[in-house]
């Protein structure tokens, strides 16, 4: 049996196009280009480029929200962390669990109910449209900016692994792909291409961790023994330096379980769908399936250290990002191997399409029709400004992934998520709950969270000690979430005291019936 | 009554109180689910690979149990939102005509 997986081990070499790979590839793209073809035909007005005409339903939309969550990152980088660093990487997974029941009890529904396209229309709903749109879509921009990059460098590295393919024109090969499934078929393409990226991704890895079940009698003790016997109990199952201290450990827990409720491209999948009901719905599919899929992410990282071993993982790749994929050639042979790189190209191409819609919907609905326009914009032309927006930020993800290409982008997911967490977080759950809240509040709330977020995590030891190479940090914590988010709140108390606006208090009363009863929703 | 008198309504004050409790009640459970995990791992790290049964440590058992009960909450709000909730927005709409 392990002769089996010597063989196939020796046979693995990285950088080497495997033709199976390619076929599975090649199915896939031309698979959800058909589906773009389709949407293609049924996508003319605003509302079914941004929203896919919200004729989503919950269970649909529940598996577009787990394929918008479950980037390449989690699936490579957590199951390469765990089988690296052991323990360490399951405490990391759950952290990206958390955020999904908080996003269920504060914003699922009346997000929904208020919105139309984006979460700035949420949050200007009954303050001064203009400064807001402004402010909101520079804070969603900047989310998504940072983790674009972040998914884009991955990606061409990936790929350079898996096809041997140059970096560069891995880069323009995902931003091409990635454009046409945006710029055809809107939001419908992007949602059936998450979908069919989800359900790829979970039978992936159901068929990967049964396969390490299967070799350890499918029972995990045996698994986690073996790894013990390895590498050491100790180091593999004691917490190392992940979380050290309470206050480090609050800090990342508050970025990673609001962080989610501050991301623009998961939170406009919420305008998809017809009404709160569904809403609701999709978010306990979406937790179901993001909830499995971490549960058994820690099987394949520990199925590949025992498996695979260390050594051989950092041979291929020092980040142990290729685990995953070893460990699928390791025991299914190259066929296999071929599936889960598909698998893994497949969800490279529909985050990053999910990300574009969401940029493209704040510089087009947010800045152009609302800010420039004041509203008054004809349907074709908001569907052209639209497009244009798309292939400006294509354009701009794949220069800025090949301007990085040699930078360690993984601070910039971390960045991604504290901003989100202070600078939209506080100021769209205070518009929806905080009757006194103004557009001043507002606007200094987006402002100083953006602000002090990113300044954090600049003077933070991540990179102020690690990149730059200074001895001491300035700011203590690598995580700065409870430093910015306190400050993005207080901002926003000082600003609506200090500017309070009696007409939208009146209007919050009047919005209720919408925001609870969904009378009146879009 | 038409839409001003509703949100005055009484009926109507305490369901958006009720959504609230419950929605607070729930957080704060997953709070001190998530939070405590993380700030048993932080003060005492020997605890974490205390054996639960052979090969299984009370970190890996901890680690199924938050994700395990984040869901179950997701779950119950649902439960509960769909029972109770809808069945009261559905009677504040129809009187609202």
């Amino acid at each position: 049996m392990n002769e089996v997986i010597a063989q196939r081990l020796a046979n693995f070499q990285a950088g080497k196009a495997d033709p199976i790979a390619l076929i599975f590839f090649a199915i896939i793209v031309a698979g959800t280009l058909m589906i773009t073809y389709w949407a293609a035909r049924k996508t003319k007005t605003t509302s079914e480029f941004y929203a896919a005409g919200r004729s989503v339903t919950g269970f649909q939309n529940g598996l577009a929200l787990a394929g918008d969550y479950m980037s390449a990152a989690s699936f490579l980088g957590i199951s390469g962390m765990v089988a690296l660093r052991g323990y360490d990487g399951a405490i990391y997974a759950v952290g990206w669990l958390v955020g999904w029941p908080a996003l269920m009890f504060l914003i699922a529904e009346p997000l929904r109910n208020l919105g139309k396209f984006t979460f700035a229309d949420v949050v200007s709903s009954r303050l001064k449209n203009r400064p807001i749109r402004i402010a909101s879509a520079v804070g969603g921009i900047l989310v998504v900016l940072c983790y674009t990059i972040a998914q884009m460098v991955g990606a061409g590295k990936l790929i350079q692994l898996m096809f041997g393919m140059p970096y560069e024109l891995a880069e323009i090969l995902v931003g091409t792909v990635m454009l046409l499934y945006v710029l055809f078929g809107g939001m419908l393409a992007t949602t059936w291409v998450q979908i069919i990226k989800a359900v790829l991704l979970l039978f992936g890895i159901t068929i990967l961790a049964g396969l390490v079940l299967f070799k350890f009698g499918f029972n995990p003790a045996n698994l986690f023994g073996a790894v013990s016997d390895t590498y050491g109990f100790e180091t593999m199952f004691k917490p190392g330096g992940f979380v050290t201290s309470p206050i480090e450990a609050l800090s990342l827990g508050l970025a990673l379980m609001f962080g989610l409720l501050g991301l623009p491209h998961i939170l406009m999948r919420f305008f998809t769908v017809p009404d709160a009901k569904e809403a609701r719905k999709s978010v306990a599919y979406a937790t179901t399936f993001i909830g499995y899929f971490y549960l058994v992410i820690p099987i394949v990282g520990f199925g590949a250290a025992a498996l695979v071993g260390q050594e051989f993982i950092t041979g291929i790749d020092k980040g142990g990002n290729m685990a995953a994929p070893i460990l699928a050639a390791a025991l299914g042979g190259k066929p296999f191997l071929g599936f889960i790189a598909a698998v893994a190209f497949a969800t490279i191409l529909a985050v990053v399409a999910g990300l574009t819609l969401a940029a493209s919907s704040a510089m087009s609905h947010d800045i152009y029709v609302s800010v420039f326009k004041k509203g008054q914009a004809t349907e074709a032309e908001q569907v052209k400004v639209a497009r244009i927006a798309t292939v400006v930020f294509g354009v701009a993800a794949v220069a800025l992934g090949i301007l990085f290409k040699n930078q360690n982008v993984a601070f910039l997911v971390g960045l991604a998520f504290a901003i989100a967490a202070s600078a939209n977080f506080p100021a769209l759950l205070l518009s929806i709950t905080w009757k006194k809240f103004s557009t001043r509040g507002a606007v200094w709330s987006i402002i100083a969270g953006a602000v002090s977020a990113s300044l954090c995590i600049l003077f933070s030891p991540v990179i102020w000690v690690n990149i730059f190479g200074f001895e001491k940090a300035i700011f203590p914590l690598k995580n700065p979430a409870i430093v910015s988010m306190s400050i993005a709140f207080l901002a926003a108390y000082i600003g609506s005291v200090t500017a309070p606006e009696p007409e939208s208090q009146e209007k919050f009363e009047q919005e209720k019936i919408r925001t609870y009863l969904g009378v009146g929703a879009e | 009554m038409n839409a001003h008198e509703i949100v005055n309504s009484d009926r109507f004050k305490k369901l958006v109180r009720k959504r609230w409790t419950f929605s607070y009640i729930m957080l704060a459970i997953l709070f001190v689910v998530y939070f405590g995990y993380l700030f048993l791992i932080s003060l005492d790290k020997e605890q974490m690979i205390h054996l639960v049964t052979p090969n299984i440590t009370l970190g890996i058992a901890l680690f199924v149990a938050v994700i395990v009960i984040a869901w179950v909450l997701t779950i119950i709000y649902v439960l509960w939102a769909n029972s109770s909730y809808d069945k009261e927005v559905e009677e504040l709409k129809k009187m609202l005509k």
